[in-house]
């Protein structure tokens, strides 16, 4: 289990960048972060990874606080972020270097494998496409088989195409392995598509507003009917969220139940 | 738990290892060798002409030798072994002067881009002493360190630390903050995050400025070699001014050219293995 507790953050000049976020996360759950530009979606996740320190609050996976970059925490950026110095193969272990050789190699093959990238491991990062990079990317997070998989906005600036095969490639990861995935995006569409819950905040400061289940099993259909309602749902809460007269208070969590209809 | 089979995903998917715009693969270029030449065509031009003009009589080329007369000054030189004398004394010098400059550029600029305190104390007056001209310190050294090696190794070490320093100080300050991040991600200690990534990301600005301090170095080792040396490239010019014989000033200063670039293609060569994975514009411009 994931869970952040009454999570605050307050930068140095008195910005608040989130005011006392409470979620929990369950083993394998996908999680969706939406909402306007500066509600904090990109620093909650950054605080989950530990590359920022929280004001107040406390993070835990599996009941063991997170204050730095854990192991049982990883991350997809929204840039690939590869060392360019460094081959495909050698940028997907990088964050396993500890481990003995043999299963260093042998976890790079598979993870390259289900990212459908082993023929391009000896080749630069420069030498690969956008959308390959970012399949890399997740590949070094994944492999170091983390219980947590943060992804802060992976897809955005990939082309509609790509990032439909990202989708399809993302969910055969998950479902392989099961982590906990904790994503931000844009992208009503890639929340309903991919998340099990989406979670819409509100920004200055960054709080949460609502929290939607997308009750529609996997794969999802976006013309069913289903998937159409969670999406109507999802853009109304941002609506609803962005509006300055909303009150936290009239927002329902869990089933959405003061939506539109 | 499949993927999403919609038609477009499904179309999407099976091309997606195949048909995701990947840019082609740099294959090695084999240059046309006229192009390889091309860098030699203005010289040659230049020098044919001033032949032609000297041997017409349109020139005495009293103080400005014909091509053929400095060739054959060369040839004298490198018969009695004069020359490979004078380069032997003038490489060592640079060698050992580049060597010096380019660990202690390598050491204060690596220390100064990574730390705020070192920098705001060391780098003013680093800054100021950079500014110096070479010769400025010929007097000083000379007092300090004799009219022997330790002078002219020293004074070329200056020339050379300078640009190192800098090079190195300004990659360090200018590595992406992102890819510290990775490092950080991962959970790099302080010597692994050094040799991980912060030496990977500053080793192409670092090789660039070694070439720029070797450069330097062949600059202040003509200061150096005026220093009383009684061998070297540098002497050879000053040799050549006192008995009145351009034409050995010009053997020298072809010959500096010369070793300048051999020196700097060797290290490029050298180096160009450790920098291959650079995305660069090389061979496409």
């Amino acid at each position: 289990m994931f869970v952040v507790e009454h999570l605050s953050k307050t930068y140095a000049d008195g910005t608040r960048a989130l005011a006392d976020i409470s979620l929990k996360v369950a083993d394998g759950e996908i999680l969706a972060l939406v909402g306007g530009s500066g509600c904090g979606k990109t620093t909650l996740l950054r605080l989950v990874a530990g590359l920022d320190q929280a004001s107040a609050g406390r993070i835990a996976v599996d009941n063991e606080t997170i204050t730095a970059p854990h192991p049982f925490v990883g991350i997809a950026f929204q840039e690939p972020r590869l060392l360019p110095w460094l081959s495909v193969a050698d940028n997907v272990a990088f964050g396993i270097a500890d481990l003995p050789r043999a299963e260093r190699d042998a976890r790079v093959a598979d993870a390259l494998e289900r990212v459908h990238l082993a023929e391009h491991a000896g080749r630069w990062p420069r030498e690969l496409s956008g959308g390959q990079q970012q399949r890399v990317s997740i590949a070094r997070a994944l492999v170091a088989r983390p219980r947590v998989l943060l992804l802060d906005e992976p897809f955005s600036a990939l082309d509609a195409f790509t990032r439909a095969s990202l989708h399809g490639h993302l969910l055969a990861l998950w479902e392989a392995t099961r982590p906990t995935i904790v994503m931000v995006t844009h992208d009503v569409d890639e929340a309903v598509t991919l998340a099990d819950r989406v979670v819409v905040m509100r920004p200055r400061p960054g709080r949460m507003f609502e929290t939607i289940t997308v009750g529609e099993p996997r794969p999802r259909d976006p013309l069913a009917v289903g998937y159409d309602k969670a999406k109507r749902r999802v853009l109304n809460a941002l609506d609803r969220s962005l509006k300055t007269a909303a009150s936290d208070a009239t927002a329902k969590t869990a089933s959405g139940a003061s939506l539109w209809w | 738990m499949n993927a999403p089979q919609s038609p477009v995903a499904d179309t999407v998917l099976a091309n997606a290892g195949a048909n995701d715009g990947v840019p082609p693969v740099s294959a090695s270029r084999v240059w046309p060798s006229w192009r390889v030449m091309l860098g030699i065509v203005l010289p040659l031009l230049l020098a044919a002409g001033w032949e032609l003009a000297v041997r017409g009589g349109f020139a005495q080329g009293r103080l400005m030798p014909p091509p053929s007369r400095i060739f054959a000054t060369l040839a004298d030189l490198v018969r009695s072994g004069e020359l490979w004398t004078h380069v032997v004394a003038t490489l060592w010098r640079v060698m050992a002067g580049f060597a010096l400059g380019a660990a202690a550029g390598t050491l204060m600029g690596a220390l100064s881009g990574s730390s705020e305190t070192v920098r705001r104390l060391v780098d003013p007056t680093l800054q100021s002493l950079r500014a110096v001209p070479s010769i400025a310190w010929v007097p000083l050294f000379l007092l300090w360190l004799g009219i022997f090696e330790a002078s002219k190794v020293a004074l070329i070490a200056v020339g050379v630390f300078f640009p190192v320093y800098l090079g190195v100080a300004s990659a360090i300050e200018g590595i992406d903050r992102k890819l510290i991040e990775v490092g950080r991600v991962f959970r790099l200690g302080r010597v692994a995050m050094v040799r991980r990534v912060l030496l990977p990301a500053v080793l192409p600005a670092w090789l660039t400025a070694l070439r720029s301090g070797l450069g330097l170095g062949f600059m202040f080792v003509v200061a150096a070699e005026f220093m009383g040396a009684s061998e070297g490239l540098g002497y050879l010019l000053t040799d050549g001014q006192q008995m009145g014989r351009p034409d050995r000033i010009l053997a020298a200063i072809i010959t500096f050219a010369l070793l300048g670039k051999l020196c700097d293609t060797i290290l490029v060569l050298l180096t160009r293995p450790l920098v291959r994975w650079q995305d660069t514009a090389r061979g496409r411009l």
